[in-house]
C-alpha cells in the first residue's frame, strides 16, 4: 500500500510542478510588454518601468522562474494589481463560496441520479430506460451557461420566484446548484445504469437471488456495492472539477467564488491574480485526483498490487 | 470492463466519460447478439439509424455554408431604428426579422447563421488539428517509445491536471480574441485525448503478427507506420473525434461567452448569448435563440457520436 501511495504522491507533485511551469510560461508569453498590458496605454513610462521591476520582468527568464517557484512554495504570489491585497488571500477568501456551490450541486446530482440509474437498469429497454437516457443525453449536451441564463429568464425575471445573482441567502444557491448539477446527473445516471447492468448478470447475483434473498437486499448488499467503485471515482473527479470553480456558471449567476474572481481578473488584466487563481484551482484539482487514486487503491485491492 | 478504470485511465474519465459509456454499449451488444444473423440484423439497424442521425448534422452544415445567401443582410449591420424587435417582426423597410433584432437593431437570424459558421469552422478545424497532432504524437510515442514517449505522455499528464476549460481560458487570455486564436487554444487543450487513444491503439497494433511479418519482410519504419499502424489507429480516433466536436463547440461558445473567443465583429453563439444577458427583461429572444441552435447542434452531434460508437467497435476506445 505504501509504495502505491508514494508513487501517486510523487506523480501528483510532478504534475503540480508542470502546472506551475505552464502558468509561468503562459503569463510570460503575453505578446508585447506585460507591464504595459497590465497598466493600459495611458500609463507613464516611469510607471511601466516601476511595475517591470516590481514583477521582476527586467531580470533573465531563468532567474524569474527560480524566484517564482520559491515564491509559489511559500504561498506568496505577490499582490493583486487592483484589489490591493495579496493574491493568495484573495483566492482563499473565495474558496468556501465555491465549495458551497460544488457540494450542493454534487449532493443534488447524487440524490437524483442514483434512483434514475437504478430504475433504468432494472428494466433495460423500457419506457423509463428511454426517458432516462434522453434526460441524461440532454443533461450532457445542453451547455450549462445557457441553461443558467434560461433559468434566470424563467424563474427570476418572468416568475420572480428566485434571485438571479449573488450568494446572500439559501435561495440564491438553488439556480446555480441546479445548473451545475444537470450535466452531472447526465454523467452519473449513465454510469449507475451501465455499472448496474454490468453487475446484475454476474454469477454471484444469481446465487444471491437463488438462495432466496429479497430483491432489495440483493440490490443493496451485492449489486450496488460492486458497481460503486467507478461511480465514486467519477464523483471524486467531478468534485475536483467543481471545486476548481464552475467558472462559467459562477459568471452567469454572479456567484462570488474563485471562478468569478478569475474571470474578473482576466477582464482587469490582473496577471498576478490570474496566475494565483489558476494555480489554486489546479492544485485543488490535483489534490482531489490524488485522493481519488488513494480511495481507488483502498476500495479495490487489485489496483494496489499492479 | 465497463466500470473498472485503472488509475492511469482516470484523468481520461474526467475528460468526458466517453470510454465508460462506450463500454456500457459494448456490454449490451455482447449480451443480446448471440446468433450471428441477429447481430448482422442489429448492425444493419444501427447503420440505418446512423443515416437518420446524420440528417440534423447535414442540415447544420448546409445552413452554416449557405446561411449568408438566405438572409438579405449580414450579422453586424446596425439599424438603430429597429432596436429590440421581437420575433417575428416585419421591419419598416418591408423585410422580416424572423428571430427579431438585438439592442442595436442587428438581425438575430443573421447572427445565428453567422454563429453556425463559426461553430462549424472552429469545431471541425480544431478537431482536425488536434486529431492530427494527437495521431502523430501518439503513434510515434508508441512506435519508438523511449524518451519521446516519456516526455509526450508526461506532458499529457500535466495537461490533464488542468480542468480543460481553465487551460483554454489561460491560453485564450494570453493570445487575445480571434477565431484563429480560438482554434489554436482549443487544439492545444484537446490534442491529449487523441494522442492517448492513438498511442493505445498503436501499442497494441505494433505487437500484432502482420506487423511483425511486414517487418520480417524488410519493411522500413515509414512503411510500417503508414501502411499498417496508422490505418488501425484511425477508427478509434474517429469515435473520439465525434465526441470532441461537441465538446469543442461548447468550449468555443464558453470562451466567446466570456469575451475570450471571437472578436465583436464576428458574432458567435456564445457572444450573442452573453450580449443578450443584459436584456433578459425586455428581449428574451437575444440569449434564447443562439442557445437553442447551440443545444440542438451539440445534441445531434452527441447522438451521432453514440451511433457511430455502436457501429464501429466500441472496444477500440478503451484498448490498452
Amino acid at each position: 500500500m505504501s509504495t502505491y501511495v508514494i508513487r501517486r504522491l510523487i506523480f501528483s507533485l510532478f504534475v503540480l510542478w508542470g502546472a506551475l511551469t505552464i502558468v509561468f510560461l503562459a503569463v510570460r508569453a503575453i505578446p508585447g510588454d506585460p507591464a504595459l498590458m497590465m497598466l493600459g496605454t495611458d500609463a507613464t513610462a516611469q510607471e511601466v518601468q516601476a511595475l517591470r521591476e516590481k514583477l521582476g520582468l527586467d531580470r533573465p527568464l531563468i532567474v524569474q522562474y527560480a524566484g517564482y517557484v520559491i515564491q509559489a512554495l511559500a504561498l506568496d504570489l505577490g499582490d493583486s494589481l487592483r484589489l490591493q491585497q495579496p493574491v493568495v488571500g484573495a483566492v482563499a477568501e473565495r474558496l468556501p463560496t465555491t465549495g458551497r456551490l460544488a457540494l450542493a450541486a454534487m449532493l443534488l446530482a447524487v440524490v437524483v441520479s442514483f434512483p434514475l440509474g437504478i430504475a433504468a437498469a432494472l428494466r433495460p429497454g423500457s419506457i423509463i430506460d428511454s426517458i432516462v437516457s434522453v434526460v441524461s443525453l440532454l443533461g450532457q449536451s445542453i451547455p450549462a451557461f445557457w441553461v443558467g441564463i434560461m433559468f434566470i429568464l424563467i424563474f427570476a425575471r418572468q416568475l420572480r420566484l428566485l434571485p438571479s445573482g449573488g450568494d446572500e441567502t439559501w435561495a440564491h444557491l438553488i439556480l446555480p446548484a441546479v445548473t451545475v448539477a444537470l450535466p452531472l446527473v447526465g454523467v452519473l445516471t449513465r454510469l449507475v445504469r451501465s455499472g448496474l447492468l454490468d453487475v446484475l448478470y454476474e454469477d454471484y447475483i444469481r446465487t444471491a437471488r437463488a438462495k432466496g434473498l429479497p430483491a432489495g437486499a440483493v440490490m443493496r448488499r451485492h449489486a450496488l456495492r460492486n458497481m460503486l467503485i467507478p461511480v465514486i471515482t467519477v464523483i471524486g473527479l467531478q468534485l475536483g472539477h467543481l471545486l476548481g470553480g464552475a467558472v462559467i456558471t459562477e459568471t452567469v449567476f454572479a456567484w462570488p467564488g474563485v471562478g468569478l474572481l478569475l474571470v474578473d481578473a482576466i477582464t482587469n488584466r490582473d496577471y498576478p491574480l490570474i496566475q494565483a487563481a489558476i494555480l489554486f484551482i489546479t492544485a485543488i484539482f490535483i489534490a482531489i485526483n490524488f485522493l481519488v487514486d488513494l480511495s481507488y487503491g483502498a476500495l479495490d485491492p487489485r489496483i494496489r498490487v499492479q | 470492463m465497463t466500470g473498472r478504470l485503472s488509475p492511469a485511465e482516470a484523468p481520461v474519465a474526467a475528460e468526458g466519460l466517453a470510454a465508460v459509456a462506450a463500454g456500457a454499449a459494448l456490454v449490451e451488444t455482447a449480451r443480446d447478439g448471440r446468433a450471428a444473423d441477429r447481430s448482422r440484423l442489429r448492425r444493419r439497424r444501427l447503420v440505418s439509424r446512423l443515416i437518420v442521425g446524420v440528417l440534423p448534422l447535414a442540415l447544420f452544415v448546409s445552413i452554416a455554408l449557405l446561411g449568408p445567401l438566405l438572409v438579405p443582410y449580414d450579422a453586424v449591420t446596425v439599424r438603430t431604428g429597429e432596436r429590440l424587435r421581437p420575433p417575428p417582426t416585419v421591419l419598416r423597410d418591408g423585410t422580416t426579422a424572423p428571430l427579431g433584432t438585438d439592442q442595436v437593431g442587428r438581425d438575430l437570424l443573421a447572427q445565428v447563421l453567422q454563429g453556425a459558421r463559426i461553430s462549424l469552422a472552429v469545431g471541425l478545424t480544431t478537431v482536425a488539428v488536434a486529431g492530427t497532432i494527437g495521431l502523430v504524437v501518439g503513434v510515434l510515442a508508441a512506435f519508438y517509445g523511449g524518451w519521446f514517449d516519456t516526455v509526450a505522455m508526461r506532458l499529457a499528464d500535466i495537461q490533464l491536471a488542468f480542468p480543460s476549460i481553465l487551460l483554454a481560458i489561460l491560453i485564450a487570455a494570453v493570445l487575445g480574441p480571434s477565431v484563429t486564436n480560438v482554434i489554436i487554444t482549443l487544439s492545444l487543450t484537446r490534442w491529449v485525448t487523441f494522442a492517448r487513444v492513438a498511442r493505445a491503439a498503436a501499442l497494441s497494433t505494433k505487437e500484432r503478427e502482420f506487423v511483425q511479418a511486414a517487418r520480417a519482410l524488410g519493411a522500413d519504419d515509414a512503411r510500417l507506420l503508414l501502411r499498417h499502424i496508422v490505418p488501425l489507429a484511425i477508427p478509434p480516433l474517429v469515435v473520439v473525434a465525434t465526441v470532441e466536436v461537441g465538446l469543442v463547440i461548447i468550449a468555443e461558445a464558453s470562451l466567446s461567452f466570456l469575451g475570450l473567443g471571437t472578436p465583436s465583429d464576428q458574432p458567435s453563439w456564445g457572444a450573442t448569448i452573453a450580449n443578450g444577458r443584459a436584456y433578459l427583461n425586455t428581449a428574451w429572444w437575444i440569449s434564447t435563440m443562439p442557445g437553442l441552435a447551440l443545444s440542438m447542434v451539440v445534441l445531434s452531434v452527441g447522438r451521432f457520436g453514440d451511433q457511430i460508437r455502436d457501429v464501429l467497435d466500441p472496444r477500440s476506445l478503451s484498448r490498452g
